[in-house]
C-alpha cells in the first residue's frame, strides 16, 4: 500500500466551504495556467451553447452538462498524451474536449451528423475518439471502470509505460462493479488513475439518500489503494494532485484514486425538471466558479491578466460558433450504415 | 365508468391502490421519492417507500429477500438495459426459490423497467430487450401498450405470487387513455384483440401495438381488414388467441420493436408455424428492428426501427397485394 | 490419428494460439490451475501467470477488463466458469463489448473471446446446468459459437480468437471428457458462420446443436434401420447463422426437426424455425417441430434431471411427428 490519506478541501459533505484559495503550487507555470483557462472556457462556452441547441432540437437525444465541473476535466486531461487513454462517463463533453477531441466533430456527433467523431451513431453518452486516446463515454453508470484496468493491463503486457485514466461519479461508487474493479486494480497493481467527480448527486438523488460515505476516497483504503481528496473547483489543486498521480503511474506504480469535490450547476440532463435541486445552494458554488477562481489565482501569481482571460473566453466562443457552422454543414449519415458497422471486419 | 389518464399515471394508480389494499406492498428504487413532498412517501411513509442508490443487483436481491419474508415489493429499476447489470439476480435467484423449495416459498415481486427511449438516447438506453427474459422459467413478463392495460397488468403483477418483470415504454408514458374506474386487474396470459379483422392477423407487443394499429387503419382505407392482437404478457404467452385468429385469416405478420434475431416475434412465429401450420396460406413475416445497436442519429435510428410503412409493406407481401403508391 | 478429448483440445488450441500470438492472454477464475474441467491445463506452466491470469470471483469486472484490454491491443480469452453466471457479466458483454464498434462509428474493436459452458446432466441443479445461449443470440454485435466436438473446437476456437469481434464460445460440460480421434496433421481453422452437414439424408432434416448433435446422429442411425434417411446439420455458430445450408436441406426434405438442450419455449430453435418457415414455406410438408427441455428450472434429482434433458428418444419422437 502506497499510503496517501484523504485530504479535505474544507467544509463537509460536498459543502463548498470557505477556505482560503491556494495561490498555486510551484508546479504550474504561466503556459500551463493559460492552457487550463483556455480548456475550461472551451468546455463552458461549448456547453452553454449546447443547451439552446438542445432545446431547439438541433442537438437531440440525451445531453448531460458539466457546467461548474470544468476544473476536473481540464486539470486531468490536459496533462495526458494522446496515447494515454481516458474512459469517461455519461457527462463526457468536458473530458472529451480537454482530451483533444475536435469541437466541431464533437458537436457534429451530438447533432447525429456524418462528420461526428462516431459518424453520428454514438451521441453524447458514447463519444469516442481513438486518435486522441479518448476511448469512450458510457451510458451505464460505472460500466467502463474495468475497461481502464484492462487497458492498463494491456499496456503492461505489451511493454508500454502507459497508464489509463477513468472518470466516474459518486453515484458509481455504489455499484458492484466499482468494488470488483478497484480490487482487481489493486491485486494486479496496474497503473490506473480513478478520477472521481464527486458532485453530490447520483442522477437525481442527493448523496444523503444514496450513501452514508461522504468521501469516495475513503472507499480506497480497504482495497489498499492510495487516494486523495481535493477541491475539484480549484483547477490548480486538481492539476497538482493529478500531476503527482500521473508521474507515479507513468513510473509503473499501482492504482490511485483522486477524488475531486465539485458541483454541477445544472440538472442531470438538459430538460431535467430539477425539482429535487430546489434546496441546493447553487449560489454558494457559483462563488467558487472554477474559471473565476483561476483568474484570481493567475493575477496573484502573475500567470496572466484579466485581459488575457477575456481573450480566452472570446476565443472559446468563436471556436464554438465555428463548430456550430461545421456541424450544421455536415450531412446526416447514410441510414444503411448500421449493417456495415454492427460487426468489425477482419 | 372510466377516467382518462396517462399511461404512467395508470401505473402509479395501480401501485397506490395495491399499497392501500395490502400493507405488505413495498415500493422502492432509483430516482424516486427523493423529496419529502413525494406523494407516495407522504401517503405511505419511509418504511414502505424509499429511494435506493444505483445498485441494481442489490435492489433486486433485497426485493427477493423481502418477498421471501412475506412482503410484496415493487422495485423501480429505471432503464431496462440497466437490468443487464443485475441479470443474475433477475433470473437466477427469485425465479428459482419456488421450484427449488418444492413450492414451499414464493417470491411475489415486481421489477419495473422502462424501454424503447427511441428519441436519440442511443445504444445503451433504447433497446427493447424484453425478449431476453421470455425464455426464463419462473419469470413472468408484462408489456402493456395502453393506460388501461398498464394499470390492469400492474395490479395483477403485484398480486401474482411469482417474480414479474413489468416493462413500461418510455415513449408511451404520457399517452392518455381510458382506464376503468375502481378495481381493474388484467389477467396474465390473456391476449387482447385491439382491432378485429378478417384478412390478416397482426400480432404486436408493447410500443409496436400502436405501429400495428396505425398500419391497420391505413390498410382499412384500402379495404383490407386486419386484426391486431396484443399478447400483453409475453410470459405466459397466449398462443391460442393468435392461433384462432390465424385459423380465420390464414395470414400472420408480427411486429416487434426489438432486434429480429431470437426476438419475441421469432418465438411466436415458431409456435404458430408448428401449431397453426395447416391454417397458414403464406409465410409468417416479421417486422422488427434491424439486427444492430440503435443509432443516435435520427435518420439512422428511424431506418433501424419498424414503422407503419414497413408493416404495410409486409401485409401487402403476405396478401399478395400490389404496393400502394405512396 | 491422435486420441484426445474436447477439454484437452481446448487447452491445446489455446496453447497454440498463445504461441503464435503474444497478444493472446487467458483470464478467469482458476484458469492458472487448469480450471475445473482441465480446459486450461498446462497453460500457466508454459506461458506464465502474467499471460494466464487467475482472477477473483468478479465476473463483471473480469469481462470489463477483457474489453479494455481488447481495446488496447490484447486478444483476451476470458473464462466464465458456468454460463449460469453470465448474468453477472451481461451488462459488460452487451452494453460494453457488443456495441463498442457500432457506437464508436467503427473506431473501437473488441477482439475478445468469452469461453463458458452449459448443459445439464451432472446433477448441478437449477443454477449450474442451464443452456442460456439464446439470450446471447439476441444481441447484435456478439457472435456465438457452440462446438459439438473436439474437432469443432480445433476448427472454430482459432477463428474465434482471430475474430475482431466479441465471440462467446458456449462449450458443453458433458462433452469435456468425450474421447475422439483427430488427424495427426491437425485440424485447419474454419470460418465462423458455416454449418456442417454431419450426415446426409433426403427424408427429414434434423438441426441439432452441441451435445444434441450426437443424440441426433444416434437417432438418424436408428431411423436408417427403418428406412428413413435423416440429414443431420450442426449450425456450429448461432450468430452468424448459416441459414442457406439449413434452408437448402429443408427444401429437399420438406421436413425439419430442431433439437437443443435449452428450454424449447424461448430457446434458439424458435429463431431457426421462424427463419426457415419464412424461407421455405412452400417446401414444407409438415410443421417444424422443436425438441428442447420443458419450461422449468433444471431439477437436481437424478431421475428428474434425466427426464428433463432431451435426447435420442425425444428426437425420434419429433421425427415421427413430422413424418406423420
Amino acid at each position: 500500500m502506497a499510503g496517501g490519506g484523504t485530504g479535505d478541501p474544507g467544509g463537509g459533505a460536498g459543502d463548498p466551504g470557505g477556505g482560503a484559495e491556494d495561490p498555486g503550487g510551484g508546479a504550474l507555470d504561466a503556459a500551463a495556467a493559460e492552457r487550463l483557462l483556455a480548456t475550461m472556457w472551451r468546455i463552458r462556452a461549448f456547453e452553454e451553447r449546447l443547451e439552446p441547441l438542445k432545446r431547439s432540437s438541433m442537438v437531440h437525444g440525451l445531453t448531460h452538462l458539466s457546467i461548474g465541473q470544468e476544473a476536473v476535466a481540464a486539470g486531468v486531461c490536459t496533462q495526458l498524451r494522446d496515447d494515454e487513454p481516458v474512459y469517461s462517463n455519461h457527462r463526457a463533453n468536458g473530458h472529451a474536449l480537454a482530451k483533444g477531441v475536435d469541437m466541431g466533430k464533437l458537436l457534429a456527433e451530438l447533432m447525429g451528423r456524418a462528420d461526428g467523431c462516431c459518424r453520428g451513431l454514438g451521441g453524447s453518452m458514447h463519444v469516442v475518439d481513438v486518435a486522441h486516446g479518448f476511448l469512450g463515454a458510457t451510458g451505464v453508470v460505472g460500466g467502463n471502470l474495468p475497461f481502464a484496468v484492462g487497458s492498463a493491463l494491456a499496456s503492461r503486457l505489451l511493454g508500454r509505460a502507459r497508464p489509463a485514466v477513468v472518470f466516474f461519479g459518486d453515484g458509481a461508487a455504489q455499484t458492484g462493479i466499482f468494488a470488483e474493479t478497484v480490487n482487481l486494480a489493486s491485486l494486479w497493481q496496474v497503473p490506473v488513475v480513478f478520477v472521481c467527480e464527486n458532485n453530490g448527486f447520483a442522477e437525481f438523488t442527493p448523496r444523503s439518500a444514496h450513501t452514508r460515505v461522504e468521501r469516495v476516497s475513503d472507499l480506497a483504503a480497504p482495497f489498499c489503494v492510495a487516494a486523495r481528496t481535493v477541491d475539484g473547483n480549484d483547477v490548480v489543486e486538481v492539476h497538482g494532485a493529478f500531476a503527482d498521480a500521473l508521474s507515479q503511474a507513468r513510473a509503473g506504480s499501482g492504482p490511485y484514486l483522486l477524488e475531486c469535490l465539485t458541483h454541477r450547476l445544472s440538472g442531470h440532463y438538459v430538460g431535467d425538471p430539477g425539482g429535487y435541486r430546489a434546496a441546493l445552494e447553487d449560489e454558494a458554488w457559483r462563488a467558487r466558479d472554477p474559471i473565476a477562481r483561476l483568474v484570481r489565482q493567475a493575477a496573484a501569481a502573475g500567470w496572466f491578466d484579466a485581459e488575457h482571460a477575456r481573450a480566452a473566453e472570446a476565443a472559446a466562443r468563436d471556436e464554438v460558433e465555428a463548430a456550430v457552422a461545421f456541424a450544421l454543414g455536415s450531412p446526416f449519415p447514410d441510414p444503411s450504415i448500421p449493417a456495415e458497422l454492427t460487426y468489425a471486419r477482419s | 365508468m372510466s377516467h382518462v389518464i396517462p399511461y404512467i399515471a395508470a401505473i402509479q394508480e395501480a401501485i397506490r391502490e395495491e399499497m392501500e389494499r395490502d400493507e405488505r406492498v413495498l415500493y422502492f428504487g432509483q430516482n424516486m421519492a427523493t423529496s419529502p413532498e413525494d406523494p407516495f412517501l407522504k401517503q405511505f411513509g419511509p418504511d414502505r417507500v424509499r429511494v435506493t442508490p444505483i445498485s441494481e443487483t442489490a435492489e433486486i436481491g433485497m426485493a427477493t429477500g423481502a418477498a421471501v419474508a412475506g412482503y410484496r415489493p415493487v422495485v423501480e429499476l429505471y432503464m431496462a438495459e440497466f437490468l443487464l447489470v443485475a441479470t443474475d439476480q433477475v433470473v437466477n435467484e427469485g425465479t428459482r426459490f419456488h421450484f427449488m423449495s418444492k413450492g414451499a416459498v414464493s417470491v411475489p415481486m415486481v421489477m419495473v423497467a422502462g424501454y424503447g427511449f427511441t428519441a436519440g438516447w442511443a445504444g445503451q438506453h433504447t433497446g427493447s430487450i424484453y425478449g431476453m427474459f421470455m425464455g426464463v422459467p419462473g419469470l413472468k413478463v408484462a408489456l402493456p401498450s395502453t393506460p388501461a392495460d398498464a394499470k390492469g397488468l400492474m395490479t395483477t403483477a403485484i398480486r401474482d405470487d411469482n417474480p414479474v418483470l413489468f416493462f413500461q415504454n418510455y415513449l408511451l408514458l404520457l399517452e392518455e387513455g381510458e382506464v376503468p374506474d375502481g378495481e381493474h386487474a388484467v389477467p396474465f396470459g390473456v391476449a387482447d384483440v385491439k382491432r378485429s379483422g378478417s384478412d390478416l392477423t397482426l400480432v404486436a407487443t408493447g410500443y409496436a401495438v400502436h405501429t400495428a394499429l396505425g398500419a391497420a387503419e391505413s390498410l382499412a382505407r384500402r379495404g383490407v381488414s386486419v386484426e391486431v392482437i396484443d399478447p400483453r404478457t409475453i410470459a405466459p404467452l397466449d398462443v391460442d388467441t393468435i392461433l384462432s385468429s390465424v385459423a380465420r385469416t390464414g395470414h400472420l405478420v408480427l411486429v416487434d420493436q426489438a432486434t429480429r434475431h431470437s426476438s419475441v416475434a421469432a418465438v411466436i412465429a415458431a409456435e404458430v408455424a408448428e401449431l397453426g401450420f395447416s391454417s397458414l396460406e403464406a409465410p409468417i413475416s416479421m417486422v422488427t428492428a434491424l439486427d444492430s445497436s440503435i443509432a443516435y442519429s435520427k435518420p439512422v435510428e428511424e431506418f433501424v426501427l419498424p414503422d407503419e410503412h414497413k408493416v404495410v409493406r409486409a401485409v401487402e407481401a403476405s396478401l399478395g397485394l400490389a404496393p400502394a403508391s405512396s | 490419428m491422435t486420441e484426445t478429448t474436447y477439454a484437452a483440445t481446448i487447452a491445446a488450441t489455446l496453447a497454440a494460439a498463445m504461441r503464435a500470438d503474444e497478444r493472446v492472454v487467458v483470464l478467469g477464475e482458476d484458469v492458472a490451475l487448469g480450471g475445473p474441467y482441465l480446459a486450461t491445463k498446462g497453460l500457466a506452466e508454459e506461458f506464465g501467470t502474467a499471460r494466464v491470469v487467475n482472477t477473483p470471483i468478479s465476473e463483471a469486472a473480469i469481462c470489463g477488463v477483457a474489453i479494455g484490454a481488447a481495446q488496447s491491443g490484447l486478444r483476451p480469452v476470458v473464462e466464465v466458469m458456468f454460463v449460469d453466471f453470465i448474468g453477472l457479466a451481461l451488462d459488460q458483454l452487451v452494453n460494453g463489448a457488443a456495441k463498442a464498434h457500432f457506437m464508436s462509428g467503427g473506431q473501437l474493436c473488441v477482439p475478445m473471446v468469452l469461453r463458458t459452458q452449459g448443459g445439464a446432466g451432472q446433477r448441478g441443479a437449477a443454477q449450474h446446468s442451464q443452456s442460456l445461449e439464446s439470450w446471447l443470440t439476441h444481441v447484435p454485435g456478439l457472435k456465438v459459437v457452440v462446438p459439438a466436438s473436439a474437432r469443432e473446437v480445433a476448427a472454430l476456437l482459432p477463428s474465434a480468437i482471430a475474430d475482431p469481434n466479441p465471440v462467446v464460445v458456449v462449450e458443453s460440460k458433458t462433452l469435456y471428457f468425450r474421447h475422439e480421434t483427430l488427424p495427426d496433421e491437425g485440424v485447419s481453422p474454419e470460418p465462423l458462420g458455416h454449418a456442417r452437414v454431419v450426415r446426409r439424408g433426403d427424408d427429414v432434416t434434423i438441426v441439432a446443436t452441441s451435445k444434441m448433435v450426437h443424440e441426433a446422429t444416434e437417432a438418424a442411425a436408428r431411423l436408417s434401420e427403418h428406412g428413413v434417411e435423416a440429414e443431420v446439420i450442426d449450425p456450429r455458430t448461432l450468430v452468424p447463422l448459416d441459414l442457406p445450408t439449413i434452408a437448402a436441406s429443408v427444401r429437399r426434405t420438406g421436413r425439419l426437426v430442431i433439437a437443443h438442450e435449452a428450454v424449447e419455449h424461448g430457446g434458439f430453435g424458435a429463431e431457426i424455425a421462424a427463419e426457415v418457415q419464412e424461407a421455405c414455406f412452400y417446401d414444407l410438408d409438415a410443421p417444424i417441430v422443436r425438441v428442447g427441455a420443458p419450461f422449468t428450472p433444471v431439477p437436481l434429482s437424478p431421475a428428474l434431471e434425466d427426464a428433463y434433458v432431451p435426447g435420442t428418444a425425444e428426437i425420434l419422437d419429433g421425427v415421427r411427428r413430422v413424418l406423420g
